[in-house]
């Protein structure tokens, strides 16, 4: 392992997702973080992004939450999370203050220092550090790569997981139809209107399906539980996966809604 | 038109049911975005001039005032008479009454989806006044009794089958299923409509305030005679759409043909400007325009203001995925897809049009098409707070999310709590790795399974990680 104190001291906004479900995405996170040659930590008080309350226009919550977060990630370099959205949120943070609450400076500073971590990874950290350790990688399927829309949108987030991907040995990336078209999560939508988000995902499914890939994968786990979770529900073969699983080599989980193996041991 | 906006659920469900809709759906899925991308593919200073669309606009709003009463002074030079109406009910008296001065029993129609949002049609037959819609799909929808469900292409929910048989009910013609013989058998019927046309109405795509001009932009040709042949033609349009000079509106033609239609110009771009003049071939005798606000000035200067930058070009709608799956009519009124989810709340009232803004992934695909750059699911939001300012969101809703919030501002809760849910879910999951039905979260469980917890939460393992490393 590299010398893991010498580099940035990064926060790892570790997202309310990865948290309850899917902790092999943080995890995943922390060690690609550490492969770069970050000192990744995990501060105590944070909690959720805030999005939940942003969105159902809970200003009052919004900058509760905001300020929380704030000062749970103050004096690291960088913050990082694995997912488009929350850090999407995070960048939101000025529009929540008024220019002149104390607040609205450090939000326009965390937001400067804040990345989804494919971005982080080659935006930030560049392809040079990462490549050796990526190709040293195996996963050996056709995958396809759901846009997030957050991740796409709001933080160009396009090439970036895509040229981290094609470094590792035996990846077939083939592009479904409409990738950058949104799967139907967003957040209570798909609670408030299932209807019309079984619509989208339904769509979302068979573009997947058509691909003939073995894994879906993308870089926000709302999207992936949406998309998995309906796969899932008509049968199909096709597992989903968050992106830093494969370029962190942690494949040996099971993927997002399969049997569990015993996972407990392993965390 | 009638309200039935809080219908939205119920509209969507059918719509999703209905598969003759949900083909014509397909159809303009593959349609218009594929023909905007191609137009915007060949125009490298798209982007840029976007930008300007924007800022222009933005400019105008400033000065809405100035260029106004500009506009207004112009036309009056030109011989023509500018009317401001308030309300909707203010501006269907106005243009009755000009019906009425000219003893009008018939009135020809160019598409205005500002005379839906008054609902003008309702209001001149019930009193005495004959409109007679001329755009191709506002005719067919008004032999149907029907409403536009796009703001281009309003006829857009219907099939041939559907415009077949309407022809057959009215024009009591031989049953044709001919796109061309249709086609035809409208032309004729609409010409002898054109010809006794005693006023003729347009609406306007801009208003031109150095020339005192209106301008309708159409592909079909029928503004055409409607604003030139009856002796009077009545422009109803709205206080946003003026632009400073004929150059300005060069620039928002551009933006508007690629992205509505993909064209680079659409077929027919019709100035106005005033009754016909000594020497004139033809034209309008009286020549009036009716400048629309009905809410619009209350926008201005509130955190709605962007919305007014609108060119009415349906791109939001067009690449809209929820637009895409329920079609136009569930929004329940005139203005649907984004745009509308905006809009509509502003004139109906955030009461009756809360469902709209809060039908929203906030995917910002509108936002990212949108010629003129308006932030629609920011505008969304915006109206999610008032909601929940006023404390409009269902019970339900509302519980939950101080719940969750009381959690989520508390750290030293928040992580037992999110603990024992993950346990609770990954429980429940058993050896499944995924949940089919989950209490109270039916609308998940409905259509899709929930893929289960790991077991532990993250912020529990990463802990427990880290002792077990210090004791090493
Ligand atoms: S909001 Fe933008 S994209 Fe939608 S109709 Fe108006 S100008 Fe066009």
């Amino acid at each position: 392992m590299p010398n893991i104190s010498s580099g940035p001291r990064v926060g790892l906004f570790v997202t309310c997702l990865a948290d309850m479900f899917r902790p092999s995405v943080a995890f995943s996170t922390v060690k690609l973080l550490e492969q770069a040659g970050c000192k990744a930590e995990v501060p105590e008080r944070q909690t959720c992004c805030g999005q939940p309350a942003f969105n159902s226009g809970d200003r009052k919550t919004t900058a509760d939450i905001a300020r929380q977060t704030i000062d749970a990630f103050d004096g690291y370099e960088y913050v990082v999370g694995p997912s488009g959205s929350c850090i999407g949120m995070l960048h939101y943070y000025p529009e929540v203050f008024a220019p002149s609450d104390s607040y609205y400076q450090r939000a326009l500073e965390l937001k400067n220092r804040s990345f989804e971590i494919t971005s982080f990874l080659f935006d930030v950290i560049g392809m040079d550090s990462l490549q050796e350790q990526l190709r040293q990688l195996q996963f050996n399927h056709k995958v396809t790569y759901h846009d997030s829309c957050s991740g796409l949108r709001q933080l160009g987030i396009k090439q970036q997981p895509r040229q981290l991907l094609q470094q590792v040995q035996g990846v077939e990336l083939e592009e479904m139809e409409e990738a950058e078209t949104c799967c139907g999560f967003g957040g209570t939508f798909c609670v408030k209107y299932p209807e019309i988000s079984n619509r989208m995902v339904s769509n979302k499914s068979e573009f997947i399906s058509n691909t003939g890939a073995h894994t879906v994968l993308g870089g926000d786990l709302g999207c992936l539980l949406n998309m998995a979770g309906k796969l899932k529900r008509e049968g199909k073969q096709v597992e989903a996966r968050h992106i830093v699983e494969v370029l962190a080599g942690m494949t040996d989980t099971p993927a997002i809604g399969e049997a569990d193996y015993g996972l407990a041991q392993q965390l | 038109m009638q309200i039935n906006t809080p219908f939205f659920k119920q509209r969507a469900h059918d719509a999703l049911a209905d598969a003759n809709l949900q083909k014509a759906l397909g159809n303009l899925k593959a349609g218009f975005p594929e023909k905007r991308a191609i137009a915007v593919s060949r125009m490298p200073e798209f982007e840029q001039l976007r930008d300007q669309g924007r800022d222009l606009k933005n400019h105008i709003l400033e000065h809405l005032d100035l260029y106004l009463e500009e506009f207004e002074r112009k036309v009056i030079e030109n011989g023509g008479h500018v009317h401001w109406a308030r309300t909707a009910d203010d501006a269907n008296r106005i243009i009755l009454d000009i019906c009425q001065q000219v003893d009008a029993k018939t009135v020809t129609k160019g598409k205005s989806m500002v005379t839906e949002e008054i609902g003008l049609n309702d209001f001149l037959e019930a009193n005495g006044v004959q409109p007679v819609e001329t755009d191709l799909g506002e005719y067919i929808l008004q032999l149907r009794h029907d409403h536009p469900s796009h703001i281009i292409a309003p006829a857009i929910h219907l099939n041939l089958e559907d415009v077949s048989e309407a022809f057959h009910a009215n024009h009591h013609r031989p049953k044709s299923s001919d796109p061309a013989v249709l086609m035809q058998e409208a032309r004729e019927v609409l010409r002898e409509k054109f010809v006794a046309a005693d006023v003729g109405i347009t609406g306007a795509n801009f208003c031109v305030a150095e020339t005192g001009s209106t301008i309708i932009v159409t592909n079909e040709g029928n503004g055409d005679l409607t604003q030139t042949l009856p002796k009077t033609h009545v422009v109803v349009t709205s206080i946003e759409k003026v632009v400073p000079t004929l150059e300005d509106m060069t620039l928002f033609l551009r933006l508007l043909a690629r992205s509505a239609t993909g064209q680079e110009f659409s077929v027919y771009n019709t100035l106005s400007s005033g009754p016909r003049r000594e020497g004139d071939q033809d034209g309008p005798e009286n020549f009036h325009v009716v400048l629309v606000d009905n809410g619009r000035s209350e926008m201005v200067g509130s955190e709605f203001q962007d919305m007014l930058r609108c060119i009415r070009c349906s791109a939001c709608m067009n690449h809209c995925p929820v637009y895409g799956a329920v079609g136009g009519h569930s929004y329940g009124w005139v203005y649907p897809g984004p745009m509308g989810s905006v809009l509509t709340p502003q004139m109906i009232g955030i009461e009756k049009g809360g469902m709209l803004p809060n039908a929203s992934t906030f995917c910002g695909k509108c936002e990212s098409v949108c010629p003129v750059r308006i932030p629609l699911p920011k505008l969304m939001r915006h109206w999610r707070e008032d909601e929940f300012e006023k404390h409009l969101q269902p019970k339900a809703a509302r519980y939950g999310l101080a719940g969750w919030a009381f959690l989520a501002k508390r750290p030293a809760l928040y992580k037992p709590y999110t603990r024992m849910a993950s346990w609770m879910m990954k429980a429940w999951a058993g050896k499944n790795g995924r949940i089919r039905t989950l209490p109270l979260a039916g609308g998940w469980t409905d259509w899709r399974d929930m893929p289960a917890p790991q077991g532990k939460t993250f912020m529990q393992a990463w802990k427990e990680q880290q002792k077990a490393g210090g004791q090493q």
